[in-house]
Order: C-alpha cells, then structure tokens, then sequence
C-alpha cells in the first residue's frame, strides 16, 4: 500500500452506454482505482445514473449528518415539504481506512403540491437543497436527482468504493473522481461529484474565478456552503441550462468561453453569439485549469480549460464512450477502442444518450 | 540482437516494474520487452546505461525522464510528459503522446508516429554538442515550443486526418533558443511575438533529410516515403531575440 504522498493532481473518469445497457459498478471502480496515483486519499466519489429503477419519479434526496440533531432537524424540515415514499441508510460496509464517516440516508421524495404556488418541482428541490446545506448545522445533501445518485467521502477510490457497496449497482452511465486536495479542507462534503438535482460534476484543478462565480450564483439563489471551488460549475450548468434554458453547447461556450482575440476572428454569426454571452454571462465565466466532466440524466459532457492545464482523454468502443485524465483508465476497461482521442482546450466533448438528443439539443455535438 | 528480457506489467505497480528493471539493468541485463504495460510511470527513469527497451501498451507519465542510456519504443500511445528532462539517445512512440513532452529536454530524439498535446517541447535546450530533437508525425496542440531555448522540433503533418490546424495557437511564445520546422503553411496568427519565419535554406533541407531519414526508419512498417515527406514546402522558425524577457525584470 502506498503511504507517501506525492504531487500529483486529481483524477477523473467517466463511462456512459449511449442505448443505456447497464455498465457494472466494478467497471467505474476499476478505472478510476486505475488512477490512484493522481489522488491522495483524502477524498473519492462516485455518480451512477439509472440506479434507482423502483423509485425513478422521485428525488432521490442523499444527505450526510453529523449528529442525531441535524437529522431530526433535517426530516422535520422534509416532511414539511415532501412526500417521502421511501428511506433507509445508504448502505455501507466497515472499511478499515475509513474513520468516523457521517451518518448517511437517502430519502426518495416527491413535493408537497401547494395550491396557488407555481413553482417547479426542480426549483423547489434546488431551494430545499440550498436551505438545508446553508442553515441546518451538520447536515449537508450531496445528491438530490431522480434516478441518479451520488456517493462520495474522505478515503481513496478503492476505500470509498467498498464503504459504499458501488459494486452492487448497475447504471447506464457513471462518473468518479479520486481527490489530491490542494487548497482546501478534504472533508465529506468536500469529495467529489458535487451535484445539484440531476447535475454531478467531478473536476481536476482549480477554478480561480470562485469567488466571483459564487458572488454571482448568489444572485440566483444559490448558496456555495461546500468549501471547494467545483461546487460553482454544478450550480453554473443548473443556472444556465436548466434555468435560463441554454443548449448545453452554448452553455459551455459560456463556462469556457473563447478569447476576444478568437472572437475577433469569427464570422459574424459566430462572433456575435460568442460576444453576447461574454457579456451576460461574464461572471459564469471558468477562469483557471481544469478538466471537468459533467453527467446528467441526458448524457456526459467533458471539458477543458481554454489552455488545456489539465489532462483529459476521451475513447469511443461501440456504443459506450469513455473519458478520463488518463488513458490508461480507459484502457483498463476497454481493451480495444475504437478511436482515441485528447479533445480540443476549451471545446465540449457532449455524449447525450440515444434517446436524449433531441432533448438536450445536442444532436450532432460528438461527431464519431 | 540479444533474446529480451520478458516482464508482463499486467496489473504492477510502477515502482515494482521500474525496481525490476533497475537491477536487471546493474545485472547487465540489456534488452527488456515489457508485456501489458498500462500508465505505468517513469519506466527508463533515470538510466544511464545503454539498454532497450520495448514498451507494449500504453506507456505512464514521464517515460525515459532523466535518462540518458535506454532506447525506448513503444508499440501504442504515451501519456503526458514523454522524455522529460531527457539527456539523451531516443523514444520511439507508435502511436499519439500527450502534453508536455520533451519538458525542458536537453539530449536525445523523441520520435512520434500520431498527434501530441500541448506544450510540447516546452523549454527544450541546447548545450554544446548536446542538441535535442523532436519529430511529430501528426498534428500539435498549443504552445508548441513554448520557452523553447534550444534543439529542433519538427512537425510534419503526415496524417491531415481532421479540419483542426497543424498546429496549435501560442506557437512557439516566448522561444529564445533552436528552431521549429513545420510542414505546411503557419498562420501568423497563432505565432508568438517572440518569433519570426525565416527561409529555409539548403542546409536546412540537408539537415532536415538527414533527421527525416532517421525517423523515417523508425516506423519503416508504416512505409513512410521520404522524398514525398520531403516534397511539401516546410515553414522554418526561428526566435527573432535571443532574450526576449530580457528587459521585464530591468530597473
């Protein structure tokens, strides 16, 4: 077992099937496990979509607690909104290396109906998450989508992995991330994905534009509690797709957006689409490096800074795509891909399901 | 040639297979075939005797940094920071590499069949009679020869697989030191302030045969046609200031 800590950075892989077969758990495990080395076990995490098949119109509420009282405070807090069909404790296993986790339970829910109040269910869910995470002490919602979850905490991939049984489920799309904290605490809620609704993002480097992005989600109701900076790109991609209705493409024109002097070079349609969204939405601008992978319920996309400070690799095999920090970790699942490839800084690599194309606008986005 | 020594890497560890070469290596082992290699790093780090290494899979970060003796091909891609601080003789890689390869490179050749990430050849140098070289059979991202303060770098573009550029944008900032031979035309605009295209001249031609040549051999299976590599107008770019930050730091 390694014990020395070496520089490194984070790791990430992702795996989606694009007709939805089932890909095991042990897949994910294997291929993020894989890049152990770009980690420090001080935080790993794990987003399986499908993975709730008996529950799959609920919200699948996942939260941690500190103490008996943020619990009690917190299913209070529910019950006056929701209608909880089911819950349990997440189910776990004893692992050695993993020293004092939080108490962990998933409540699958549906909102209490109000007569006269026309808000969406989403918003309504997305207000609860802020509400509980800002002002209930000791109480923290990791995941909050339907049919998906998340599940993540202080250990390594490997450790993580076991603690929270991922091998015992099947989804049709995973992400996972192992963490090498740098400039803030690893604790619980700290590990990656960091998710919002159907929303999970695992990230390798630094957004050094937090503050800024924080100030301007704030605007919209969003509360950054987590203490590390990818919270931003969950609640950035939930503000301007979900929210504000944005293609994702466009979306992520916005989150990386081109240079000036690139935009200069466009032809005028080009240039003005790119220049309107330098202005409205120069504050979900994602300054620094970063490779992130955003999953949700229509599909992955990958990303990159505009200068390609971090690694990422994608791969296609038939109807599954991979993408991931290295290509070994794809290797270790996919023996044979069809193509490999580095995408381009700054340029969305987005695999939408089958079925979701049309939907999610993003047909065509990833030419094979 | 020597019978290799066979190691199947399947599943070990970094440092279990760098260890196992290492005393092979002081036993006087010289030829190694490394089986199911998959990311494993640093494999070559540091060895200065005159070995060979075959790599089959797909080779970790930082392969051959620091070394100065092995000669290293590997039959399928490598990651980010191939040859690192590399002093000398060659990586052969059949496939694409990723960024940062040649990272501060001071010796040796760097041979790739595909594409590479960005920044490649970043800060690569020359010393005496020490003068590094990388050939890239593909296209290059961003920051091709960034910082470059010596050696050549060569891309050739054999593969015009896709509508992106040859290369990448912030070709060659801050470059004080070797050249940069491109195959095929370079935009203006993706070069950096601090270098200029010059022609190439006779001697270019001759070095760059000679160079070619030796690549060309390399990856003989893939049948590479010299006199065809050699018949496209190559672009030559050279730093127009030997000191270009030189005045940032005066007061």
């Amino acid at each position: 077992m390694m014990q020395c800590r070496e520089i490194s950075g984070c790791g990430l892989s992702g795996i989606i099937s694009r007709s939805r077969e089932l890909i095991p758990g042990e897949d994910i495990i294997t291929s993020i496990v894989h890049q152990r080395e770009r980690g420090n076990n001080l935080g790993a995490g794990y987003a399986g979509y499908g993975i709730y098949p008996r529950f799959p119109d609920s919200y699948a509420i996942h939260i941690m607690y500190d103490d008996e009282h943020s619990k009690e405070e917190t299913e209070n807090y529910l019950r006056r909104r929701f209608h909880i069909e089911h819950f349990e404790d997440i189910p776990t296993r004893r692992v050695p290396a993993i020293q004092d986790p939080p108490t962990l339970f998933r409540y699958f829910v549906k909102p209490v109906e109000i007569p006269g109040v026309e808000t969406s269910h989403d918003d309504l869910v997305m207000r609860s998450v802020m509400e509980i995470n800002e002002g209930i002490p000791g109480a923290f919602v990791f995941s909050s989508g339907k049919n998906m979850g998340a599940f993540k905490g202080v250990g390594g991939p490997e450790e993580i992995a076991e603690f929270f049984r991922i091998e015992e489920y099947s989804a049709h799309q995973w992400i996972a991330h192992t963490r090498f904290p740098t400039n803030t605490p690893g604790w619980w809620g700290g590990a990656h994905p960091f998710t919002l609704l159907d929303w999970a993002v695992v990230h390798n480097g630094e957004i050094s534009s937090y503050g800024i992005n924080k100030r301007y989600l704030e605007m919209f109701g969003y509360k950054c509690t987590l203490m590390t900076d990818t919270e931003v790109v969950a609640y950035l991609v939930d503000l301007l797709v979900r929210r504000h209705g944005l293609p994702l493409p466009v979306a992520a024109r916005a989150l990386a957006a081109p240079f000036w002097k690139d935009i200069d070079r466009m032809d005028e349609r080009e240039h003005k689409l790119s220049t309107v969204l330098r202005m409205i939405y120069g504050s979900a601008l994602l300054n620094g490096p970063f490779a992130v992978l955003v999953a949700w319920n229509g599909g992955m996309m990958g990303i990159n800074d505009r200068i390609k400070l971090r690694p990422l690799v994608a791969a296609v095999h038939g109807d599954r795509v991979y993408m991931a920090s290295e290509e070994s970790a794809i290797c270790a699942v996919c023996l044979q891909p069809d193509r490999v490839w580095a995408p381009k800084a700054g340029e969305a690599v987005i695999v939408p399901f089958d079925d979701a194309k049309e939907a999610w606008e993003v047909k065509g986005c990833l030419s094979l | 040639m020597l019978e290799p020594l066979v190691i199947d890497a399947k599943g070990m560890y970094y440092r279990e297979l760098n260890q196992l070469i290492r005393d092979e290596v002081k036993k006087g082992t010289t030829h190694f075939r490394l089986l199911n290699v998959n990311g494993q790093r640093y494999i070559g780090a540091g060895v200065s005797r005159e070995i060979f290494i075959d790599v089959e899979g797909v080779a970790g970060q930082d392969l051959g940094i620091f070394m100065d003796g092995p000669s290293i091909v590997v039959h399928g891609d490598a990651q980010d920071c191939v040859g690192n601080t590399m002093e000398g003789r060659k990586i052969v890689v059949h496939g694409m590499a990723g960024d940062v390869c040649g990272y501060g490179m001071r010796g040796g050749k760097l041979h790739i069949l595909g594409d590479v990430g960005y920044r490649v050849g970043i800060h690569m140098k020359t010393y005496k009679e020490m003068v590094p070289v990388i050939i890239v059979g593909g296209k290059a991202g961003h920051f091709f020869g960034e910082y470059m303060a010596g050696g050549i770098l060569i891309l050739l573009n054999l593969w015009n697989d896709d509508s992106r550029p040859i290369v990448g944008d912030y070709l060659a900032t801050g470059m004080h030191g070797g050249t940069i031979y491109v195959r095929g035309k370079v935009d203006a605009f993706l070069m950096g302030k601090e270098v200029g295209k010059v022609e190439v001249t006779q001697e270019d031609w001759g070095l760059l045969r000679g160079l070619l040549e030796d690549y060309c051999d390399d990856f003989s299976k893939y049948s590479l046609d010299l006199e065809k590599i050699m018949e496209e107008p190559f672009t030559k770019l050279v730093p127009v200031s030997s000191r270009p930050y030189g005045k940032v730091y005066a007061y």
